[in-house]
C-alpha cells in the first residue's frame, strides 16, 4: 500500500510539473502585455518600462517560470497585478464557491444518473426505458448556460423561488449558501447527469448479459435481487470512469456557469484573470484545478481497487 | 410417476427472421437416482431445453408443453413461484466456470447464497456448511478458500465451487450443461466422477449435457439424442449404443471414435461424417428435423411428422423415424463389414 501510495505521489508530482509548464509556455504564447492592460493604452513609454521591471516582466522566461515554482513550493502563490493583493487570498475565497458548487453539482449528477440509468435498464425497451432515453437525449443536447438562464428565468423571475444570481457567503447562512448554488448545480449537473445515466444504462444492460448473472438467477435470485447483489457493482466500473472524466469538465463548466449567475468563484476569477492579462491569478488557477482533477483521477483509481478484487492496488 | 416429467415441450424465438422452434416436442422423464444424458450438435437445443427446465430462457423465448416436478407444473408457477424452484428443487451448472462466477465476491458469499435464500440458514450455518461442501467437492484448506475470489482459483476448482453451490440445497434435479468441455482433460475425468459420486450418493436425478460421447457412456443410464430442437433417439445407454437406431444417432456414432460398448476392441477413428451444415432454426423442415442431411430420407420425410417405434426388446428404447427398418438394415451391413 506504502509503496503503491508513494508511485502515485511520484506520478502526481510529474503530472503536475508537466501542467504548469504547459500552462507557463501557453500564457508566454498568449498575445497581450499586462503593463498595456493595466495602464491602459495611453501611458507613456517609461510608465511601461517601470511597470514591466517591477512586475519581473524583462527576466527570461526560464527564470520567470522557476521563480514561479519556487515560489509555489513555498506556499507564496504571488500577487495579482490587478487587484495588487496576494493570489492566494482571492483563489482562498473563490474555491469556497467553486469547490462546493463542483461537489454539489456532482452529487446531483451521480443520484439522478445512476437512478435514471438504473431505472431505463430494468425498464429494456419498455416505455419507461423510452422516456429516460428521450429525456437524456435532450439533456444531452442543451447547452448548459442556455439551460441556466431557463432556469433562472423560470425560478427565479417567474415563480421567484431562487434569487436571479449572486452568492450568499457561508457565514452568512449555510442553507442560505447552499440554496445560492442550487440553481447554478442544476444546470452544471444536467448534460453531465444525461451522460451518465446512458453510461449506467448501457453497463447494467451488458452486466446482465454476464454468465454469473445467469448463475445468480439459477441459484433463484430475483431479477431485482440479482440486480442489488450481482448487477449494480460490477457495472459501477465504467460508470466510475465517466465519472472521473466529468468533474474535469464540471470545472470547466463552472467557468461559463459562474458568469451567468453572476458568481465569484474560480471560474469568474480565471476568466477575468486572463481578460486582465492577471498572470498570476491565471497560472495560479489553471495549475490548481489540473492539481484537482488530478487528485480525482486517484481517487478513481484508487476506487476501481476497492471495487474490483482482481486489481491489487499495486496494478493501478 | 416419475420425478421429472417433461411432456411435448416447445420453446420458440422470437427471431428477426421470425419465431424458431429451438426445441419441439420433446417429451422424456426422469427418476430419482437416474441419470439421463442429453446428446446432439451444436445449436440442437440441448441447453434451452435446460433453461426451459429452470423458465431462464431468454426474454425472446415461449415455452409450451407441460413440465413437472413432484406433480407439480412448473410452467404454472409465477416467476416468484420459480425462483423457489431454482437452485432449491433443480439446479444447474454451467460450461464456463471462468466466467460462471461473480468475479466481485468471494468464493463464500457464492456458496453460501443458495442457502440464505431458500433455506433460512444463519450466515454462520451457511458458512460451516459450505465449508463442509467445499471439502466433498475435493477443495484442499476448504475454510481458507471461503475468502478468496474466483481469480485465484483454477478453472477446475472453480468448477468444483459451482458444483458445491448446485449442491447446497440438496437438490432432485441437477442439471450439468457440458460441465468439463472448457477444463483441462486430464481435469475433465476427475469432475464427472465428481458428479457422478455426488448423485449416486444422494439420490438426486442428472441431466447431463455433452455432445462428447465418451462423456455420455461412462456417466448416464440413459440418453436422449437431440436434433434440430427434436429428440430423435432415446433409450437405455448400452442398448442405444448397441443398436443406434436413428441415422442421426448412427452419423452421430461414425463421426468419432467408436467407443468401448459392445466391447468390439479396436476403435474405429473417423470414418464419416455427417455430410452437410446444422440448417438455421428457421429453415428447419416441418417434418423430420434431420431430413435435408439424411441419406435414407424420401420425400414423404421432410413433410411427415415421423413416427415413434420401439427398438428391438429394449423397454424404453426409442426411436422417431419413419424408415426405422431401412437404418436397422444399414447398421447390420456396417457391423457385418467392420
Ligand atoms: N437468444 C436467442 N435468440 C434466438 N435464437 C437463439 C437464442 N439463443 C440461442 N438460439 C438458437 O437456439 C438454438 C439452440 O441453442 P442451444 O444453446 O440450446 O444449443 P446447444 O444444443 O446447447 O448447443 P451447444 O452445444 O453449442 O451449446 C441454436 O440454433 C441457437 O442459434
Ligand atoms: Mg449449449
Amino acid at each position: 500500500m506504502s509503496v503503491f501510495l508513494a508511485k502515485r505521489f511520484l506520478t502526481f508530482v510529474a503530472t503536475l510539473l508537466g501542467a504548469s509548464i504547459v500552462v507557463f509556455l501557453v500564457l508566454e504564447i498568449l498575445p497581450g502585455d499586462p503593463s498595456m492592460t493595466l495602464l491602459g493604452a495611453d501611458a507613456d513609454e517609461e510608465a511601461y518600462a517601470a511597470l514591466r521591471l517591477k512586475l519581473g516582466l524583462d527576466e527570461p522566461a526560464v527564470l520567470r517560470y522557476f521563480d514561479w515554482m519556487w515560489g509555489m513550493m513555498q506556499g507564496d502563490f504571488g500577487i495579482s497585478y490587478a487587484y495588487s493583493v496576494p493570489v492566494m487570498e482571492l483563489v482562498w475565497g473563490a474555491m469556497a464557491l467553486t469547490v462546493p458548487l463542483a461537489i454539489f453539482a456532482m452529487l446531483i449528477t451521480i443520484v439522478v444518473a445512476l437512478g435514471l440509468g438504473v431505472f431505463a435498464a430494468s425498464r429494456h425497451n419498455k416505455p419507461g426505458d423510452y422516456v429516460v432515453m428521450a429525456f437524456s437525449q435532450l439533456g444531452i443536447a442543451v447547452p448548459n448556460f442556455w439551460f441556466g438562464i431557463l432556469l433562472i428565468l423560470f425560478f427565479a423571475v417567474n415563480l421567484g423561488w431562487f434569487k436571479a444570481g449572486g452568492f450568499v457567503q457561508w457565514e452568512d447562512g449555510v442553507w442560505l449558501a447552499v440554496k445560492s448554488l442550487f440553481l447554478p448545480a442544476i444546470a452544471l449537473a444536467t448534460v453531465q447527469a444525461a451522460i451518465l445515466a446512458r453510461t449506467t444504462r448501457s453497463a447494467v444492460l451488458e452486466t446482465f448479459r454476464e454468465d454469473y448473472v445467469r448463475t445468480a438467477r439459477a441459484k433463484g435470485l430475483t431479477r431485482s435481487q440479482t440486480l442489488w447483489r450481482h448487477v449494480l457493482r460490477n457495472a459501477l466500473i465504467p460508470v466510475i470512469t465517466v465519472m472521473g472524466l466529468q468533474f474535469a469538465n464540471l470545472l470547466a463548466g463552472t467557468i461559463v456557469i459562474e458568469s451567468v449567475f453572476s458568481l465569484p468563484g474560480l471560474g469568474k476569477l480565471v476568466f477575468q484573470g486572463i481578460a486582465n492579462r492577471d498572470m498570476p491569478v491565471v497560472k495560479d488557477i489553471v495549475l490548481l484545478l489540473a492539481g484537482m482533477v488530478i487528485v480525482v483521477n486517484f481517487v478513481v483509481d484508487v476506487t476501481y481497487a476497492v471495487i474490483d478484487p482482481r486489481l491489487k492496488v499495486h496494478d493501478v | 410417476m416419475a420425478l421429472l416429467e417433461v411432456k411435448n415441450l416447445d420453446v420458440t424465438l422470437a427471431t428477426s427472421r421470425g419465431p424458431a422452434r429451438a426445441v419441439r416436442n420433446l417429451s422424456f422423464d426422469l427418476d430419482r437416482g437416474q441419470t439421463l444424458g442429453i446428446v446432439g450438435e451444436s445449436g440442437c437445443g440441448k441447453s434451452m431445453t435446460a433453461l426451459a427446465l429452470l423458465g431462464l430462457l431468454p426474454e425472446n423465448g415461449v415455452t409450451t408443453g407441460s413440465i413437472s416436478l413432484g406433480g407439480q407444473d412448473l410452467l404454472a408457477l409465477d416467476e416468484d413461484a420459480m425462483c423457489g424452484v431454482r437452485g432449491n428443487r433443480i439446479s444447474m451448472i454451467f460450461q464456463e466456470p471462468m466466467t460462471s462466477l461473480n468475479p466481485l465476491h468471494t468464493i463464500g458469499r457464492q456458496v453460501t447464497e443458495p442457502m440464505l435464500i431458500h433455506q433460512g440458514m444463519t450466515r454462520d450455518e451457511a458458512r460451516a456448511e459450505a465449508v463442509r461442501l467445499l471439502e466433498r467437492v475435493g477443495i484442499a484448506s476448504a475454510r481458507q478458500r471461503l475468502d478468496n475470489y474466483p481469480h485465484q482459483l483454477s478453472g477446475g476448482q472453480r468448477q468444483r465451487v459451482m458444483i458445491a453451490m448446485a449442491l447446497s440445497c440438496k437438490p432432485d434435479v441437477l442439471i450439468a450443461d457440458e460441465p468439463t468441455t472448457a477444463l483441462d482433460v486430464t481435469i475433465q475425468g476427475q469432475i464427472l466422477d465428481l458428479i457422478a459420486d455426488l448423485v449416486s450418493e444422494s439420490g438426486m436425478a442428472l441431466i447431463l449435457i455433452s455432445h462428447d460421447l465418451g462423456v455420455i457412456a461412462e456417466t448416464v443410464d440413459r440418453v436422449l439424442v437431440m436434433y434440430g430442437g427434436a429428440g430423435v433417439e432415446t433409450g437405455p445407454t448400452a442398448s442405444l449404443f448397441q443398436h443406434l437406431a436413428h441415422p442421426y444417432t448412427q452419423g452421430l456414432f461414425a463421426a468419432v471414435p467408436k467407443l468401448g460398448s459392445g466391447g468390439k476392441g479396436k476403435s474405429r477413428t473417423r470414418l464419416s461424417t455427417i455430410p452437410g451444415l446444422v440448417p438455421e432454426l428457421a429453415d428447419l423442415p416441418p417434418g423430420c428435423t434431420f431430413a435435408d442431411r439424411c441419406d435414407l430420407a424420401d420425400d414423404k420425410c421432410a413433410g411427415t411428422m415421423p413416427t415413434v417405434h420401439d427398438v428391438a426388446n429394449d423397454a424404453g428404447h426409442r426411436v422417431a423415424c419413419l424408415k426405422p427398418d431401412d437404418a436397422k438394415s444399414r447398421m447390420a451391413t456396417s457391423e457385418a463389414g467392420a
